[in-house]
C-alpha cells in the first residue's frame, strides 16, 4: 500500500483551485435559466424625504417591461425585512421592501422593475417619475442624539435606538485616584465592505410544486433559507436556498437585503425566474457599512504604567434602517475595552443612533476591532504621557499566561492566551531595541521613524448558541455529515459556507487522516440547504474551529462504526483498531489488518449480517460550543512620515499571530494577509463620506480608495501556538485576527512618528493631508 | 438597431448580431456564455473584467462589442492549453494566489500582459504593473508570489 503522508498541518494547495482559475466556476450572475427575467431597482436620490406620488406608467410602456411595483402594489403580501438581533429597550423600526411614503437613505429601495432584459429594465428606471419633497437629513451621529434633530422615524419620538448603560463605580473611584488619565476620541469611520463580487440574487418558483429556489451571494444559505420562508409566507421545507460560489462576503453577505427578498417574490408573482445583479455604485449605498462609531475614552493609570479603568461613551452610527444583526454588532465594543490586559474596572454608555445612512453591520471583525483600537491606543497614549517605552507598558499590564482561562470585568472568559510569548517573537524580529536607537538617530536628522505596537486579542467563533439572539432560529452551533460511499470514498457536507477560506481542501486534510483514506478520495459539499443538513454558515471565523470540529466528531463516529464492523471481522478490541494508510489495523500489531474498503463493503453489502448494527456508514453531528475563542497576537508597523508631505512609507510589517492549532499553515497565511489589508485599509485609505445633505460622497471606487497591491507592504509573518482547550482540534478563528491587530499598529507607528511635534492623535484614515494637517497645526502654523 | 460582429474569442469565431450599447464584457458573459470573465464594478477601476483584445489587455467593461468587431480575444478559459495550465494558473495555484477567486480570472489576464512586456518583473513592478486590479481576500502577496512563479518557470514564445 502507498503511504499516505500525514496531511494536518501541512501546506496543501486548494481544492477549489482548478474550477477558479480557469473561469470554470459557477457565481451567481453566471446563472441563465430559461425564460428568465432581469430586476432593477429604483433607489432613492434623497437621503431624507417625503415621496408625494411615484409615475411608473412611461417606464411600464417600454417593451420589454413585465412589471413596475411600488410599495402600495406589494403591501400586505409579505412580512417586512427581518432584524434578528435583540438589545434590551431598543426600537425597531419597519423596515419596508420599497419605501413607503418616506425615504430614509440615499439608496433606498423606492421601486422594482422586471424586464426581459438587463439594458431594458436599466432603461426603465429612467423613467419612472418620484415627486419628492426633502427633508432635513441627520448624518453625523452626535447630531442625531439631540431632540432638535431630523427625526427619522417619527414614531419614536427620537433617533435613539437604544441606551445601555455598564455603571461601574469602581472606575470613578480609579479615574479620580489616577496618577494620570488620558482622554482620547476615537472615530471608527465607516467602511465599504467590497467584497469583489457584488450581490446578486436569482429567484425560480415552481408552480406545480409550490416549491422556491433561490440562488444567492451570502454567507448562510440556512439563515437565509428560515428567513424567506418566513417573510414570504412559504413552508420552509420548500424553500431551498444556494449559495452558488461566492466572491469574497468578509460579513456584507452575512444578511437578509430587500432586494433578496424582492426578487423570489416577484418569481413567485410574475412564475418567471428572475435575475438581480447589483451594480458597484448600489453596493456602495445599499450594501451594509462596517464600523461607525464615535468613541470618548478616558483611562486611568498609575505613574508606574498600570492600567487601573477604562471608561467609555460609545456612539454607535446605525444608519436608517436595521439589518439583520445591526444593533448587536457593535455591542461587542465595550465588552472586550480591556483587550490583552489585565485591567480591573471597566464601564461604558452605548447611545446607538438613527441616521440618514445605509445600515451597518458586520464588517471583518464587527465590533472587536473597535474593541482592539481603543485597548491598543489607550496603552499607547498611556506610555506617552508617562514618557514609558510602549512594549514595557504592555508587559506589565499583560493578562499573565498563568491566569487562563481569564474572566475579564465583562464577564468574558479567556480561553487560553499567551501575550508575552508572541510579543517577545515580535519584537525580536524587529531587534526592537536597534529599532528605537534608530529612532531617535534619525529624528536628529529630522527623519520620522515611527514604531507602531499592537497586542491585540479578539473574541471569535461565536458561540454558545445562548449568546446568539433569541430571535434568530439557529444558535452558534455547526453541522456536519460524513458519508462514506460503497466504494469507499467520502462525501463531506458541511454546514459553513465557505466562500475562499478554502474548507474544501483543509476538511479533505482532517478526513485523510482521521480515516487513513487518499484525500483524492474526498469531497466536501456547501451551500446548498436541499443537500446539507440546517448549518449556520461562515462568518465570525468560525470555519475550522466550529464547523472542523463538527467534523471530527461525525468522523469520530463513522471511527466508531468502522471500529465494531472491523472488530467483528477481525475478531479483535475495537478500542485496539485504528486507521491509517486505507487499512483498519491492530494498534498492537500493524501487520494485522483489513482494508478499509472491506468495512465499507461490510457496511453497505451486509452480506454478513453483522450484529447489533444497522448497515450504511455515515454519521452527522452538531457542535455546541461551551466557549468563545480568542485569538492573540502581537504586529508591530514600522513606517517613516515625511512631514513635507505627510506621506507614509513601510519599513517593515510584521505579524506574529496565535490562532491555536493549524491545520493547513498556506490558508492561514493567507487570512491573515487579507485581514491585515483591509485594516491597514482603514488606518490609512478608506472612509465612506456623506456630506451634511446626506449624499454618499465615496460613492464607487473611483472616491473610495480600497487598496491597490502597491500601497499594501510586504507582509512578515510568524505564529506562536496555544491550543485552545474549547474544542478538541485546539483551533481558534483567524479569519479576522489580521484585520483587529493591524488597525492600531498602524495608527501607533504614525502617533509614535510625530511624537516630537506633541502630536497625541489622529482621525482615521491617516491621509496625507491629514498628517500634513496635524503637523502644521502642532507647529503653530496655519493648518 | 443591432450590428453583426464577428469576432475570434479563444481562438474560435464567433458572429452575433448585438446592440451597439452592448458591453464586451456582457457579451462575452451573457451572449458566449463565457463567465469567466467578471464584472466587478463600473468605473473600470477593478479590473475583474481584464481580458486581452488584439494583443492588448483591457477592461472590458469599458469597451462595447461592437469596437472589439473583427478582433480576436484572449480570456481566461483560453489559457489552459490541451489540458495544460498556463505557467500562470500555476502559479496561482501553488502559490495560493486566490481566495474567492472572483479577481483572479482579471488578475491572470493582467498578469499575463505583464509577463510578456517584462518576463522579469521585480516585486515592485508585479505590484504597479496590476495596479489596475482589485483583490479583496489575499493582500496581494501571494498573488505577487504568484506571477514570480510563472516568470521563473519562463514563458516561451508566445506565452
Amino acid at each position: 500500500m502507498p503511504i499516505i503522508p500525514k496531511m494536518v498541518g501541512t501546506r496543501i494547495k486548494r481544492r477549489e483551485d482548478p474550477r477558479l482559475i480557469t473561469g470554470q466556476a459557477t457565481y451567481t450572475d453566471d446563472i441563465q435559466l430559461p425564460g428568465m427575467l432581469y430586476m432593477s431597482v429604483l433607489r432613492s436620490i434623497y437621503a431624507h424625504a417625503r415621496i408625494n406620488s411615484i409615475d411608473t406608467s412611461k417606464a411600464k410602456q417600454i417593451p420589454g417591461v413585465v412589471t413596475v411595483l411600488t410599495a402600495p402594489d406589494i403591501a400586505g403580501q409579505t412580512d417586512a425585512v427581518p432584524t434578528a438581533a435583540e438589545v434590551p429597550g431598543m426600537k425597531r423600526p419597519h423596515h419596508p421592501l420599497l419605501a413607503e411614503g418616506k425615504v430614509r437613505y440615499v439608496g433606498e429601495p423606492v421601486a422594482v422593475v422586471v424586464a426581459t432584459s438587463r439594458a431594458v429594465a436599466r432603461d426603465a428606471l429612467d423613467l419612472i417619475d418620484v415627486d419628492y419633497d426633502p427633508l432635513d437629513a441627520v448624518v453625523d451621529p452626535e447630531r442625531a442624539i439631540a431632540a432638535d434633530a431630523p427625526l427619522l422615524h417619527e414614531e419614536f419620538g427620537d433617533n435613539i435606538v437604544f441606551r445601555v448603560e455598564h455603571a461601574n463605580p469602581a472606575v470613578d473611584q480609579a479615574l479620580k485616584d489616577a496618577d494620570v488619565v488620558v482622554k482620547l476620541r476615537i472615530f471608527q469611520q465607516r467602511l465599504i465592505p467590497m467584497a469583489m463580487e457584488p450581490r446578486v440574487t436569482v429567484a425560480q418558483w415552481d408552480r406545480a410544486m409550490k416549491h422556491l429556489t433561490v440562488w444567492s451571494a451570502t454567507q448562510a444559505p440556512h439563515l437565509v433559507r428560515t428567513q424567506l420562508a418566513e417573510v414570504l409566507h412559504v413552508p420552509e421545507h420548500h424553500v431551498r436556498v444556494i449559495a452558488p460560489e461566492v466572491g469574497g462576503g468578509f460579513g456584507a453577505k452575512l444578511n437578509i437585503y430587500r432586494e433578496e427578498i424582492l426578487a423570489p417574490y416577484l418569481a413567485m408573482k410574475l412564475g418567471k425566474p428572475i435575475k438581480w445583479t447589483q451594480t458597484r455604485r448600489e453596493d456602495f449605498a445599499a450594501t451594509i457599512h462596517g464600523r461607525g462609531q464615535v468613541q470618548y475614552v478616558e483611562a486611568a493609570a498609575k505613574k508606574d504604567g498600570t492600567v487601573t479603568a477604562i471608561k467609555a461613551k460609545l456612539l454607535f452610527d446605525l444608519g436608517a434602517y436595521l439589518q439583520f444583526f445591526t444593533p448587536m454588532i457593535p455591542g461587542f465594543t465595550g465588552l472586550l475595552m480591556n483587550g490583552a490586559y489585565k485591567i480591573p474596572a471597566l464601564s461604558f454608555e452605548q447611545i446607538a443612533v438613527f441616521t440618514n445612512k445605509m445600515a451597518t453591520d458586520a464588517y471583518r471583525g464587527a465590533g472587536r476591532p473597535e474593541a482592539a483600537f481603543i485597548a491598543e491606543r489607550v496603552m499607547d497614549a498611556v506610555a506617552a504621557e508617562l514618557k514609558l517605552d510602549p512594549v514595557e507598558v504592555r508587559r506589565k499590564n499583560f493578562i499573565p499566561k498563568e491566569a487562563f482561562p481569564y474572566t475579564n470585568p465583562a464577564g468574558l472568559v479567556y480561553d487560553s492566551g499567551d501575550y508575552e510569548a508572541a510579543l517577545d517573537k515580535a519584537l525580536q524580529k524587529v531587534d526592537y531595541a536597534a529599532l528605537r536607537k534608530e529612532q531617535a538617530a534619525l529624528r536628529q536628522q529630522g527623519r520620522y521613524l515611527g514604531i507602531g505596537v499592537s497586542s491585540y486579542i479578539e473574541i471569535c467563533g461565536l458561540g454558545p448558541s445562548v449568546l446568539l439572539p433569541p430571535k434568530l432560529k439557529a444558535g452558534g452551533w455547526e453541522s456536519c455529515t460524513v458519508r462514506v460511499d460503497p466504494s469507499g470514498k467520502v462525501t463531506v457536507l458541511t454546514g459553513i459556507s465557505p466562500h475562499g477560506q478554502g474548507q474544501e481542501t483543509s476538511f479533505a486534510q482532517m478526513v485523510a487522516d482521521e480515516l487513513g483514506v487518499s484525500m483524492d478520495d474526498v469531497v466536501v459539499l456547501h451551500g446548498d440547504t436541499a443537500l446539507v443538513q440546517y448549518g449556520v454558515g461562515t462568518f465570525g471565523s468560525r470555519g475550522m474551529a466550529l464547523g472542523g470540529t463538527s467534523l471530527l466528531m461525525s468522523l469520530n463516529k463513522v471511527k466508531d462504526k468502522a471500529r465494531a464492523i472491523a472488530s467483528h471481522m477481525m475478531e479483535a478490541p475495537p478500542e485496539n483498531l485504528e486507521f491509517g494508510e486505507g487499512k483498519v489495523f491492530l494498534k498492537s500489531d500493524p501487520s494485522k489488518f483489513i482494508l478499509f474498503q472491506q468495512v465499507v463493503e461490510a457496511a453497505y453489502g451486509f452480506k454478513a449480517g453483522i450484529p447489533n448494527i444497522e448497515p450504511g456508514l455515515d454519521a452527522t453531528s452538531f457542535y455546541e460550543p461551551s466557549n468563545c475563542l480568542f485569538p492573540f497576537g502581537t504586529h508591530i508597523a514600522i513606517v517613516e512620515v515625511d512631514p513635507e508631505t505627510g506621506e507614509i512609507q513601510f519599513r517593515r510589517y510584521v505579524a506574529v499571530d496565535d490562532c491555536g492549532n493549524i491545520i493547513n499553515p498556506m490558508l492561514v497565511e493567507g487570512q491573515v494577509h487579507g485581514g491585515i489589508a483591509q485594516g491597514l485599509a482603514q488606518a490609512l485609505y478608506e472612509e465612506v463620506v456623506y456630506d451634511e445633505n446626506g449624499q454618499l460622497l465615496s460613492g464607487s471606487l473611483m472616491d473610495y480608495a480600497v487598496p491597490k497591491a502597491a500601497m499594501i507592504p510586504w507582509m512578515e509573518l510568524d505564529n506562536t501556538v496555544t491550543p485552545t482547550p474549547v474544542n478538541p482540534l485546539g483551533v481558534k478563528g483567524v479569519g479576522e485576527a489580521g484585520t483587529i491587530g493591524s488597525t492600531p499598529a498602524v495608527v501607533n507607528a504614525v502617533i509614535d512618528a510625530l511624537a516630537p511635534f506633541g502630536i497625541k492623535n489622529i482621525d482615521m484614515p491617516l491621509r496625507p493631508e491629514r498628517i500634513w494637517r496635524a503637523i502644521q497645526e502642532a507647529k503653530g502654523g496655519r493648518a | 438597431m443591432k450590428r453583426t460582429i464577428t469576432i475570434t474569442v479563444n481562438g474560435q469565431s464567433q458572429t452575433n448580431e448585438v446592440e451597439p450599447r452592448l458591453l464586451l464584457v456582457l457579451y462575452l458573459r451573457d451572449v458566449l456564455q463565457l463567465t469567466g470573465t467578471h464584472v466587478g464594478c463600473e468605473t473600470s477601476l477593478c479590473g475583474a473584467c481584464t481580458v486581452m483584445l488584439n494583443g492588448q489587455a483591457v477592461k472590458s467593461c469599458t469597451v462595447l462589442a461592437v469596437q472589439a468587431d473583427g478582433g480576436e480575444i484572449l480570456t481566461v478559459e483560453g489559457l489552459e492549453k490541451d489540458g495544460k495550465l498556463h505557467p500562470l494558473q500555476e502559479g496561482f495555484w501553488e502559490e495560493h494566489g486566490l481566495q474567492c477567486g472572483y479577481c483572479t480570472p482579471g488578475m491572470l489576464m493582467a498578469s499575463y500582459q505583464l509577463l510578456q512586456r517584462n518576463p522579469n518583473p521585480t516585486e515592485t513592478e508585479i505590484r504597479h504593473g496590476l495596479e489596475g486590479n482589485l483583490c479583496r481576500c489575499t493582500g496581494y502577496q501571494h498573488i505577487v508570489k504568484a506571477v514570480q512563479y510563472a516568470a521563473k518557470k519562463g514563458l516561451g514564445a508566445g506565452g
